[in-house]
């Protein structure tokens, strides 16, 4: 029996393989597109992790000082009772190379697994060095041992600290840094009366770093998650047309005999093949995806955030095993109400789906009402704040409650063009539209969420763009950058420059303001600066105050998260200072003071400028050739114009992932409008019957199909504008803010939107040619049976 | 924890048992303990750099103002990966040490780690000092010290004063661990009055006191299929103490040896077998059964006690972890003491 039933099932998707082929497409598509995403995240995740374990930065406060602290001062900080662990770290052969002291380093030696013969070797004689193959083979040769651990941070070995003093030819009597542990003894004696002169750099330093690359992958996140909600519909529409469609033959099954449980359980074994096999396909789709999109990803986040992450994927067990489990819960979840209506099929009850029994106006009342309340919490939370996940949070509310509002809406501009309707078929036309909306509403809301998350990052990119591209032009106003590489040499180029160029000094340290890590530089008193910067906001003369020492600037980041606003006192080493202005400083994880020179030489004379901005006043030609005397080549020379298209890069980088990623949400979105629109198709024959048998053609009705499909998607994408632009203002206002500390003013981009309105007219028409089509050659005969069989 | 294999190198299985064939050192240049040592103190109370493996042992049992009794541990050891004292980052010593504090109903554990030629841990003879970061056995002389540590629920700090002398155990201060001839050098303080503060997460309890000091050296101290040990150090009522040790073959048989110090300060050792003892109930600690109430016999001695535990789960969760706490000895003899079990993992 069950051979036959199972046989029975499968001779439906052989006389119907193009069913069969979007139902296993739309899965996978789905599938792929989460996996994707959620690939490129575990990948960049693993990455991070791997540093932050490496490097015991974004975990741990760090304790530094200007010129590296004594060893002595480490054991004397020991003795007293504090658990810090020492570091010696630098850079050969352009990797970075961390000494840790195993013993002691709070968390452990990071990503690597060693069993007691390994760290015996790591401890002992000519000692191991972990790393990935790629920094390993980019190691001089050396007698340490070198050992593949590919979870240590690209770029990064680890070893010894005995080990790195001795690779890198430093004196093992001085520390870089020395890492805190979490936990310290019940008492210990303040840091000062043990080691004088220790900053302490809280663990907030590293765990910006991690907030910037978590709002990266929260905006990832957030598209695998829409990317998902698409899918489900996707899902939903093949499932239900699978399921529609083989009413009859159920009926016939049943009739033969065949019990229902065993059908029912049949096609829920059936539904469960076809996920699994949809899943794998989405898993290697994914992967596919992942693996085109990550190189990308990861020069993002190298250039953006300076966080290295392998340019490479491995296969996590973690994402594919979830991958299959969203096929098979998303098949399921879709499945589960049209096993259910088989399952609670009437043996005698007409083998037809009931386009009618669908819709209702309480339905759409309830949805409304839901909408509209979750609009509200999404703007109750955005008015009360606080943080990323609230962000997020408005973002999800503002989303479901936009998309649950969109049918009702559609509802009532139908109606309202049904008013408009002159003769019958106008008004048929409308009133039919009105008729077919619950069914379509799930992929119409598709739609509008694969739309407004279309404007809403389109909005946030250009205005991203916009901004940045002119604070580039503000901030490398100078002709040539240099890198003297010392401050020796540094001086000579001021002297040999002088009267041929304007010469802009980098003047920078680093310290903490109010517990915010930040960067002092200096701002040299020359015309330029006041010509090409521009303030967020700035007291009366901010640039005579900066020069004469009577104020400093501060970055936006710092202003925020300092609590600073203009003309209160900036606590900085040597002294407290008003803010007289505060000017963006985008892309920037640290806070920024900028200080006049005088007062920055007073308070660091140490510091002395290697790096400077030339506004040339002499042919470049001879500038460069005056800085070859001082030997500096050509390749410690960088023109604004290469500086500022390689800061322009970084940040399209960052965003053509994303940009992928819109036009394949909107791909399908498209798809699961075609999906609603085919099972529609099979029902709506009856109701289109008695329309074709009043004196409409068929090609007709067709036309008048591609029409009402386009029209809802105009309206849909009409609706889509105002909710992509809350989106967009939610990441730029919000989240940005939250994730970044800076706002971003918003911008508007017209043509964009013209563009995405007439693709969303173009995936609608697209979706509704095939079933139009269909339509426009149906067999008259099968038109008439519509009136000859008794429904 | 990365540095658990360190701590392998104290524990049974740890290297491939030389044999013992009277040479004077193993494959990889340490000294091996050799019978009639000759021991010169003060010197030997520091550092032996020649041997792989060293620990500086105190267990006290103590009691507060209320009679509310306590134990204290505090252990330094060293672990050596090459027989020389070495300075700077390379030196090849690791230290690590343990303490405890362990009541009826609670029982804190903190362990440190570090390298040994900087000075960030170590020990010296004259004047005597043994530290690892802030944690500290220190006085004038080994007769009169100071002990402190600290964790990040607990501290303490008292002062020892030895009551009598250092008693040898073994043959001399020469200890055999197995027929195959495994042995260390092997000495203690078996007396130390007692007192000072505990610092408990409730606030600080005066206490008093007797401490117990053990000193141990050696460069493979166990056969390969000695699984762990059990180790008793009992301060009786009568004023005698008591010394015993079963190091546990994989075979279910135990290699014993005992030492009694009677109150007129008599030191009586003996070798495997003449004394036993005996698990007589188990504990479920961290997961696992541990024999924590024995029965110790030794009938030349006229001993036949049981020893129950002050808190049954003392246990040491450190990196290598194992039983450690007071116990309460009744039969015929009565007293208080400390049990340390290992291999129990």
């Amino acid at each position: 029996m069950r051979r036959q039933i199972a046989r029975a099932l499968w001779s439906h998707w052989r006389r119907a393989p193009l069913l069969l082929f979007t139902l296993v497409a739309g899965l996978a598509l789905a599938t792929a597109l989460w996996s994707g995403v959620q690939a490129i995240n575990a990948e960049a995740r693993a990455s991070y992790d791997a540093a932050a374990a490496t490097l015991g930065e974004g975990r741990f406060d760090q304790l530094v000082r200007e010129g590296g602290i004594a060893r002595a001062d480490y054991v004397a900080l020991r003795r007293a009772g504090w658990q810090v662990s020492p570091v010696i770290e630098g850079r050969l052969g352009g990797v970075r190379i961390v000494g840790l002291d195993p013993l002691t380093a709070p968390g452990g030696i990071g990503p690597v697994a060693m069993d007691e013969s390994d760290l015996a070797a790591f401890l002992s004689g000519d000692g191991a060095v972990y790393g990935a193959q790629a920094a390993l083979d980019a190691l001089p040769p050396g007698p340490a041992e070198r050992v593949l651990a590919p979870d240590v941070a690209p770029g990064t070995v680890l070893t010894d600290i005995a080990v790195a003093a001795g690779l890198l030819g430093r004196d093992p009597a001085v520390i870089d840094r020395l890492i805190v542990a979490e936990v310290q003894p019940r008492i210990v004696p303040p840091l000062d009366e043990v080691a004088p002169g220790l900053t302490r750099r809280t663990a907030q330093g590293g765990a910006d770093i991690g907030r910037l690359t978590d709002s990266f992958h929260l905006n990832l996140t957030a598209f695998g998650l829409l990317a998902f909600a698409v899918g489900i519909f996707i899902v939903h529409g093949a499932i239900g047309l699978a399921f529609e469609e083989r009413r009859p033959l159920v009926r016939t099954l049943r009739a033969l005999g065949a019990p229902l449980s065993t059908v029912v359980w049949m096609m829920g074994l059936e539904l469960l093949a076809l996920a699994l096999i949809a899943g794998a396909l989405g898993l290697a789709l994914g992967f596919a995806l992942a693996g085109a999109l990550l190189p990308d990803v990861a020069a993002t986040l190298r250039g953006l955030y300076g966080a290295e992450v392998a340019g490479s994927l491995s296969l996590r067990p973690g994402w594919a095993l979830a991958a299959l489990g969203i096929s098979v819960g998303g098949a399921a979840l879709a499945g589960a109400s049209a096993l259910w209506r088989i399952a609670r099929m009437p043996l005698l009850a007409a083998g037809r789906p009931r386009a009618w029994a669908r819709g209702g106006a309480r339905g759409l009342a309830l949805q409304a009402v839901a909408g509209a309340l979750l609009l509200a919490v999404a703007g109750g939370i955005v008015l009360v704040g606080g943080g990323l996940g609230a962000g997020f949070a408005a973002l999800g509310a503002l989303l479901v409650g936009g998309a649950l509002l969109l049918p009702p809406l559609l509802d009532r501009a139908l109606a309202l063009g049904a008013r408009t309707a002159r003769g019958p078929v106008a008004g048929w036309l409308w009133a039919d539209g009105r008729q077919q909306l619950p069914g379509l509403s799930l992929a119409l809301m598709a739609l509008l969420l694969a739309m407004a998350a279309n404007v809403g990052v389109s909005t946030m990119v250009g205005s991203f763009r916009s901004t940045f591209t002119a604070f580039l032009d503000q901030r490398l106003f100078a002709d040539l950058y240099v890198d003297a590489g010392d401050g020796d040499r540094g001086a000579a180029l001021e002297a040999a420059l002088a009267g041929r160029a304007t010469v802009l000094p980098v003047l920078i340290v680093t310290g903490e303001v109010s517990g915010v890590p930040v960067e002092i530089q200096a701002a040299r008193d020359v015309p330029a600066f006041a010509a090409n910067w521009r303030f967020l906001s700035a007291g009366p003369d901010p640039w005579g105050a900066l020069a004469s020492g009577r104020g400093a600037f501060v970055s936006e980041q710092l202003a925020r998260r300092a609590g600073l606003s203009l003309g209160e006192a900036v606590d900085l080493p040597g002294g407290a200072l008003p803010v007289v202005a505060i000017h963006a400083d985008y892309g920037n994880p640290a806070g920024q003071v900028i200080l006049g020179e005088a007062a920055f030489r007073a308070r660091f004379p140490e510091v002395s400028a290697e790096r400077f901005g030339l506004l040339l006043d002499a042919p470049e030609a001879e500038i460069r050739a005056a800085l070859a005397d001082l030997g500096i080549d050509d390749s410690a020379i960088t023109d604004q114009a290469a500086l500022k298209a390689f800061s322009l890069g970084v940040f399209e980088r960052t965003f053509s992932v994303t940009g992928a990623l819109n036009v394949l949400t909107l791909a399908v979105a498209g798809f699961a409008m075609l999906m609603s629109l085919l099972t529609l198709a099979a029902m709506r024959l009856p109701q289109v019957a008695p329309v074709w048998a009043s004196g409409l053609t068929r090609v007709q009705l067709g036309r008048m199909e591609l029409a009402r499909t386009a029209l809802l998607a105009g309206f849909t994408a009409l609706a889509a504008l105002p909710l992509g632009l809350a989106l967009a203002w939610m990441l730029l206002a919000v989240v940005n803010v939250a994730a970044f500390g800076w706002r971003l003013p918003m911008m508007l981009f017209p043509g964009d939107w013209a563009r995405l309105f007439a693709l969303a007219l173009l995936a609608g028409a697209l979706a509704s040619a095939w079933p139009a089509w269909r339509l426009a050659r149906t067999p008259p005969a099968q038109l008439l049976k519509v009136f000859a069989n008794e429904r | 924890m990365n540095a658990r294999w360190i701590l392998l190198a104290l524990w049974p299985g740890y290297a491939a048992a030389q044999g013992f064939a009277g040479l004077g050192t193993d494959a990889e240049g340490f000294a091996l303990p050799q019978p009639d040592p000759l021991f010169d103190f003060p010197a030997d109370h520091g550092p032996h750099w020649d041997y792989r493996i060293e620990w500086w042992y105190l267990t006290a049992v103590m009691e507060g103002p209320d009679g509310t009794p306590y134990g204290l541990q505090w252990t330094l050891f060293r672990s050596a990966l090459a027989p020389e004292e070495g300075v700077g980052w390379d030196a090849p010593q690791v230290w690590f040490g343990h303490a405890a504090v362990t009541g009826e109903d609670f029982h804190h554990v903190t362990e440190r780690f570090a390298r040994g030629g900087i000075g960030q841990a170590g020990v010296t003879a004259d004047p005597f000092e043994a530290w690892i970061d802030d944690w500290r056995l220190a006085g004038p002389s080994f007769d009169d010290l100071t002990l402190s540590a600290s964790g990040p629920d607990f501290a303490y700090e008292v002062s020892l004063e030895a009551r009598g002398p250092l008693i040898l155990h073994g043959e001399a201060g020469y200890s055999v661990k197995s027929d195959a001839g495994q042995a260390s050098y092997y000495y203690a303080q078996p007396d130390y009055a007692l007192t000072g503060t505990l610092t408990l997460p409730d606030g600080e309890v005066e206490v008093t006191g007797t401490g117990w000091l053990d000193r141990e050296w050696s460069s493979q101290p166990l056969e390969a299929d000695q699984t762990g040990w059990d180790w008793f150090a009992l301060d009786l009522d009568d004023g005698a103490k008591l010394m015993l040790y079963r190091l546990r073959s994989a075979d279910g048989s135990a290699w014993t040896a005992a030492t009694h110090v009677a109150p007129d300060g008599t030191v009586t050792t003996v070798p495997d077998g003449a004394a036993t003892g005996r698990a007589t109930g188990t504990a479920t600690v961290a997961g696992r059964e541990v024999p924590v109430e024995w029965r110790l016999q030794w009938p030349d001695m006229g001993i036949d006690v049981t020893t129950r535990p002050l808190n049954p789960q003392a246990w040491m969760d450190v990196a290598i972890p194992y039983w450690e706490g007071p116990v309460i000895v009744d039969g015929s003899h009565t007293g208080r003491g400390y049990l340390e079990m290992t291999g129990y993992e």
